[in-house]
């Protein structure tokens, strides 16, 4: 039966495709417009074919979008100069970025966490601040990490960094603080030290809750560093899809955008997995 | 095309109207072929002769007068020119070869960029990267913390960094216009029969940057037709590679805008070129090469093969059999990332118009490396007049700090010479004649302004 179930779910996800790439292939077909032979032939080889229809140029075919993804894929790793590199080269550009500002992140955020987990006046006292640093946009930090850490690309880890930082922290906080009391008073019932009680008592309890709030910095980075790298340009798939933006090429910015979304996939289902070896069962 | 003219001929005009380059003799100057020393000669005798003739018509009655071999063996007894060229030519060591140049990607930094594939940076033995940068805070804000040695900027930002305004105060400095002219007002194809601009009220404008020459000649168009423009219509700033998609969507009726933004829109059948910049001024500045005062004076060097570098990738750039070999050379993705037909278009000045015309105006763009004071004074007049700057505003002196930092100055003074006490030249926009001297006066002209 679940063989079954995932055979028609699989069969439904294809039919979806289809019908989305149907719609898509009959939106985009070429309109019959204006006759060609009405316009000057000099005028229209300066402008492009829609242009000299008196139309604006159109959105690209599935097939025109398949060609160009087919076109990066088979070549990902080229370097045409310092602005001009292939899609995986950028893509490993974003990568590390983002997994660096991320396990900085991670470094300050758990410990902090199991302060602030630990102690209530500690939760009380940075509660303010936790709560109004929380919500800002990661481009809003941007002209302020521009303007003090006077670098680029430190600036976009650092956007990386204080963006991760929040689901972190806050989930950590809350698994510390929420280990059941049971737990907590055999181990002072067994006099077990801060440290060990630390490790061995709360950090093994608290870490499904943990690790949902690192699941949820690693999607928060990746959606922050295609926006990073959009304002402060070089490298990376942000870049990328900003540089195909300014050409107008929708056909590479899709692929752009759906190899992003496959990055996306990737990372969460990595952390899923992390997640799954910590997973206990009360 | 002053810079590269003989200041010994007496036909030219060295603080007249030629740098816009849209005179008879710009076809002489295009036909006559010297090489890299010679225009470095000609920009130092140039520079010498503006300071021994701070009055251009006694210069051109004094060679008149005697002839112009005469005069270069008068002025060379006086003046140690060759002195003064071999300096400009030899030059110091660079301190620094590998380098980082930013560029916004707009046919105004077309020197900058094909100086790099064109192999002119290479010449003087310098390794440029040219980055290419995603708008214009972002490029001061990279040029500030010197991720890059020099940048492309637009000619009003090295001012508005040197004076404070939108940034710190960091003196800043302008040796070389990059373009003149190259600039256009381009409509949505929905407004093809609302020409006049009287009928614009309520619509919706991009420029630049606020401290662009486009967003100055832009207000500068529309409040000589009645229109006042922070009132009347709403003007934004948009990084230029963003504006097409913008006008696309209907979130702006159009844009005064740095090419090839301009015949992008065409290309892509959503806008018509309404006029071209030059058609209000002709030979205005847009873009400059800038760098810090610091990078200046602590890498000499550097700072003047540098300029060397651009000081000849211009002058080659303004040659009209040039351009379609550049318009190839910085079209790739790595520069412009344009369909070559549209940087063709914009070089070449045979455009087609977004009307079903094809326009034809060699002087659509042109390339003039030489930083007139008077630019600058108009700049900050315009500054003045839109609030951006307030109270007293020494005119002459900021210009001068920002934009005389040239290298002829620099090495005449070297050469223990007296530098030219001003570079300026009258011009007028849109009719209105602008005279550098009395900046004050010019802003209290104009029946639109602020403050």
């Amino acid at each position: 039966m679940t063989a079954s179930l995932t055979l028609r779910a699989g069969l439904l996800s294809l039919l979806i495709f289809a019908a989305f790439v149907g719609a898509w292939h009959v939106a985009t077909l070429p309109t019959v417009g204006a006759a060609a032979g009405d316009v000057d032939p000099e005028y229209a080889a300066l402008v492009s074919g829609a242009a000299a229809q008196g139309a604006k140029s159109a959105f690209p075919t599935p097939m025109d979008v398949a060609a160009t993804i087919w076109g990066h894929l088979k070549d990902p790793f080229y370097v045409r100069g310092a602005n001009d590199q292939g899609v995986g080269i950028q893509l490993a550009y974003s990568l590390g970025r983002v997994l660096l500002g991320y396990a900085i992140a991670a470094a300050v955020a758990i410990p902090l966490g199991f302060l602030i987990g630990m102690s209530p006046l500690l939760h009380r006292a940075l509660d303010p601040f936790i709560q109004i640093l929380k919500p800002i946009s990661p481009l809003a930090w941007m002209p302020l990490a521009l303007y003090t850490i006077k670098d680029s690309n430190i600036s976009a880890i650092f956007v990386i960094f204080i963006c991760s930082l929040w689901p972190m922290l806050i989930n950590t906080a809350f698994g510390v603080a929420s280990v059941r009391k049971e737990w907590l008073n055999v181990a002072a019932t067994l006099e077990v030290g801060g440290l060990r009680k630390a490790f061995r008592v709360i950090l093994p309890a608290a870490a499904p809750t943990i690790m949902t709030g690192m699941r949820i910095s690693i999607g928060i980075a990746w959606l922050v560093i295609v926006a990073a790298e959009m304002l402060v340009g070089g490298t990376g798939i942000g870049y990328f899809v900003w540089n195909e933006w300014n050409n107008l090429s929708i056909g590479n910015i899709i692929t752009a955008i759906l190899l992003i979304g496959l990055v996306g996939m990737a990372l969460d289902l990595a952390l899923a997995r992390a997640a799954r070896l910590v997973a206990y069962v009360e | 095309m002053s810079v590269f003219q003989n200041p010994f001929d007496s036909r030219f005009r060295l603080t007249g109207g030629c740098s816009c380059g849209r005179h008879a003799t710009e076809a002489e100057h295009a036909a006559e072929t010297r090489d890299a020393d010679e225009r470095a000669a000609r920009v130092v005798e140039g520079a010498v002769m503006r300071a021994l003739f701070p009055h251009d018509a006694t210069r051109r009655a004094f060679l008149t007068a005697v002839g112009a071999g005469t005069a270069a063996a008068a002025v060379s007894a006086l003046f140690p020119l060759a002195t003064a060229t071999e300096v400009f030519a030899q030059g110091l060591k660079p301190e620094k070869t590998d380098l980082k140049v930013g560029f916004i990607p707009i046919t105004c930094a077309t020197p900058i960029i094909m100086a790099a594939p064109m192999g002119f940076y290479e010449k003087q033995g310098l390794k440029v990267d040219v980055v290419k940068t995603a708008g214009w805070a972002v490029i001061r804000d990279k040029a500030i913390n010197k991720e890059y040695d020099a940048a492309h900027m637009l000619s009003p930002m090295p001012l508005a960094i040197s004076m404070g305004a939108g940034s710190n105060p960091i003196p800043w400095s302008a040796p070389a216009i990059e373009n003149v002219n190259g600039q256009a007002i381009t409509l949505s194809v929905k407004h093809k029969d609302r020409r006049d601009p009287k009928s614009w009220k309520g619509m919706k404008f991009a420029v630049p940057f606020d401290y662009s020459m486009h967003n100055y000649l832009l207000r500068y168009y529309l409040a000589e037709h009645g229109i006042d423009p922070d009132t009347d219509v709403q003007i934004r700033a948009v990084p230029p590679p963003e504006m097409v998609a913008n006008l696309r969507a209907d979130n702006i009726d159009g844009f005064l805008a740095p090419d090839p933004v301009n015949q992008r829109a065409v290309y892509d059948g959503v806008g018509f070129i309404h006029m071209l910049s030059k058609e209000m001024w002709a030979g205005h500045p847009c873009c400059v090469f800038s760098a810090s005062k610091q990078f200046v004076t602590e890498t000499p060097g550097t700072y003047q093969a540098l300029l060397k570098a651009i000081i000849e990738a211009t002058a080659y750039a303004q040659k009209a059999e040039n351009r379609k070999e550049i318009a190839a050379a910085i079209a790739p993705a790595n520069y412009l990332n344009q369909p070559v037909t549209v940087v063709e278009q914009v070089l070449t000045g045979t455009y087609a118009d977004g009307l079903g015309g094809v326009k034809k105006d060699p002087e659509r763009i042109g390339f003039d490396p030489f930083p007139w004071e008077s630019f600058g004074v108009w700049i900050l007049t315009q500054m003045k007049r839109w609030g951006q700057i307030k109270g007293d505003v020494d005119y002459a002196r900021i210009a001068n700090e920002v934009f005389l930092a040239t290298d002829a100055k620099r090495l005449m003074a070297e050469a223990g010479l007296t530098p030219p006490e001003a570079t300026t030249k009258t011009f007028s926009v849109m009719g209105k004649p602008f005279d550098p001297s009395k900046p004050e006066e010019y802003v209290a002209s104009f029946a639109i302004r602020r403050g």
